[in-house]
């Protein structure tokens, strides 16, 4: 696949726009093209934000989408939205600590990932943003799961910097929950 | 310089730094104001000056005032802040003074919208303010190239001692892509000979829009025009992507031009000779390849953030030697790659059926 775009989507305050970030530079440190695009305005503040990430071998033209290859949806909201918009044979990541319904498109796959049940496991709840990440990567190797955490160990925020062993830790949770291991021969 | 990942406004704002300028006036304004937010920040780091006056006509008269003083001076704004700057676009023109401004436009009329537009073309190209000059106007489509432009501004200005406008779009504001910025430029020692420096020693510079009496005006705009003239003949800027045997060309600048791009790749995909020609400086307008151009292939379809302005200006220098058409989305709306390939796919059949009606294109 050349070019894959992704959508991030949840509650502004869920970090999706930072963990848009976290992708696009572990893409650009893999010495692919990136872009990010975040919605902003209004709908930032309190309401739903997203952002879209395309990482590509080629220059990237567009950089928005109107049917992104991967949805990673944090609330019951994004779900709503975004769920008829996966390309067909794209992926959908869904926080099943918020979001109850249950796709019926035979023509994506599911990652379901208990993302602030697992962040406030193994670190604090705010870090379901990179649990979901970590699902998708199982799902969809964009990036190496240490391109990412190598982002996080460089752009954390110095305010965040206490949080950087968690914020590791719970990647790598939301990573193991979706991984599927090869079948055994 | 290692390649960052950067936001296009930051990006605008620290090339504006490294290009050595020396002050800033503003008022903030989605969607640009994280570039005054960085200036904000970093000029007073510099030493330099930074200052948020009280509305968008304080700064650009502040603005006049130190581009007036020999001073490498910018402001930024948004579209309603850049309607309200016309009158000291003006004055920065008829005093000919260098003076770099960003544009991120957003959607309009009036205030609009805080999305991405393209709707300030004929504002900014036409004539900015009222008489008779244009601006330089450049429009780019990345990241790295709001970088490469802005610093470009900054030299362009100087050399013709004029007003130089960077025209971006809330979606290259407020996208992040990897980009390298340029080294720091060290610092302007010596003010240009023109500036109001203080006369002492020497004889008084006199600067100034006001020229009472026709033959005084006339020779001021006689001399701004020849300047314009070898702008036109030395500083047009433009891009061209899969020209190769191309029957038809889509033509786009900005935000739009890369949805262009893409549609290009899937409508090449598909087998259909199409191009792109991306004009860079929007004033001058690349008239010459696109005359040329026009002389090659059948058909040109115009692609912008707004209701058809640009088209306007390739229908003029394109003339009965090719058709132009025109699709764009208006109110802050960024067109998707479908809705212009659906376009393309109408014009392919048109041709092959004069029935057919091209739905959404403007003849």
């Amino acid at each position: 696949m050349s070019e894959t775009s992704v959508v991030i989507a949840g509650f502004g305050g869920q970090g999706v726009l930072f963990a848009g970030q976290l992708l696009a530079y572990a893409g650009m440190e893999n010495g692919r093209f990136v872009t990010w695009i975040p919605s902003y305005g209004p709908e930032m503040r309190g309401g739903t934000a997203h952002c879209t990430v395309i990482i590509s071998d080629r220059p990237i033209g567009a950089p928005t989408v109107t049917r992104p290859d991967i949805a990673i949806v944090l609330n019951q909201p994004s779900f709503d939205k975004y769920e008829p918009l996966v390309k067909p044979g794209g992926l959908l990541v869904v926080n099943s600590s918020l979001v109850t319904a249950s796709s019926l498109r035979d023509d994506l796959e599911l990652a379901l990932v208990p993302a602030d049940a697992l962040a406030e496991q193994f670190g604090t709840r705010q870090l379901l943003n990179v649990a979901a990440l970590g699902a998708m990567l199982a799902k969809r190797p964009l990036v190496a799961l240490t391109a990412v955490d190598q982002a996080l160990r460089n752009h954390l925020p110095a305010s965040k910097a206490h949080l950087l062993a968690a914020n590791l830790t719970v990647l790598e949770k939301g990573y193991a929950h979706c991984v599927q291991l090869p079948l055994a021969q | 310089m290692s390649k960052q990942l950067l936001k296009g406004n930051v990006a605008l704002a620290e090339a504006a730094i490294r290009a050595g300028c020396e002050a800033y006036f503003g008022y903030p304004i989605t969607p640009q104001t994280e570039l005054l937010e960085h200036m904000a920040r970093r000029m007073i780091e510099l030493n330099r000056v930074f200052l948020q006056a009280e509305s968008e006509v304080a700064a650009i008269n502040m603005v006049y005032g130190a581009a007036v003083a020999g001073t490498k001076v910018m402001t930024s704004s948004s579209s309603p802040g850049i309607s309200l700057m016309q009158e000291g676009f003006s004055y920065i023109a008829g005093s000919n003074v260098p003076v770099v401004v960003i544009d991120v436009m957003r959607g309009g009329p009036g205030l609009g919208n805080i999305q991405p537009s393209q709707s300030d073309y004929n504002q900014i190209t036409k004539s900015a303010g009222h008489g008779d000059f244009h601006p330089i106007v450049l429009a780019p489509a990345t990241v790295q190239e709001a970088i490469d432009l802005t610093v470009l501004a900054f030299d362009l200005a100087e050399t013709y001692r004029t007003l130089v406008i960077v025209a971006a779009d809330g979606a290259i504001g407020q996208m992040m892509e990897p980009a390298e910025l340029p080294p720091m430029r060290p610092k302007r020692e010596k003010r240009p000979f023109w500036a109001l420096t203080g006369a002492a020693g020497r004889p008084k510079n006199v600067i100034t829009s006001l020229y009472l009496g026709a033959d005084n005006l006339e020779a001021l705009n006689n001399q701004i025009q020849d300047k314009l003239a070898l702008i036109q003949g030395h500083e047009v800027r433009y891009d061209c992507y899969r020209m190769e045997d191309a029957d038809s060309v889509l033509v786009a600048f900005g935000t739009a031009a890369r949805v262009a791009q893409t549609a290009v790749d899937h409508l090449r995909q598909e087998g259909f000779p199409v191009g792109l020609l991306r004009p860079i400086t929007l004033w001058p307008f690349p008239e010459r390849p696109l005359r040329e151009l026009a002389q090659q292939v059948d058909t040109l379809l115009v692609v912008e953030m707004n209701a058809g302005q640009m088209f306007h200006d390739v229908k003029e220098v394109v003339g009965d030697q090719a058709e132009v058409y025109f699709t764009g989305r208006t109110g802050g709306a960024i067109p998707t790659p479908d809705e212009i390939e659906r376009v393309v796919h109408g014009l392919y059949n048109y041709y092959l059926d004069p029935d057919y009606s091209p739905v959404g294109v403007l003849a």
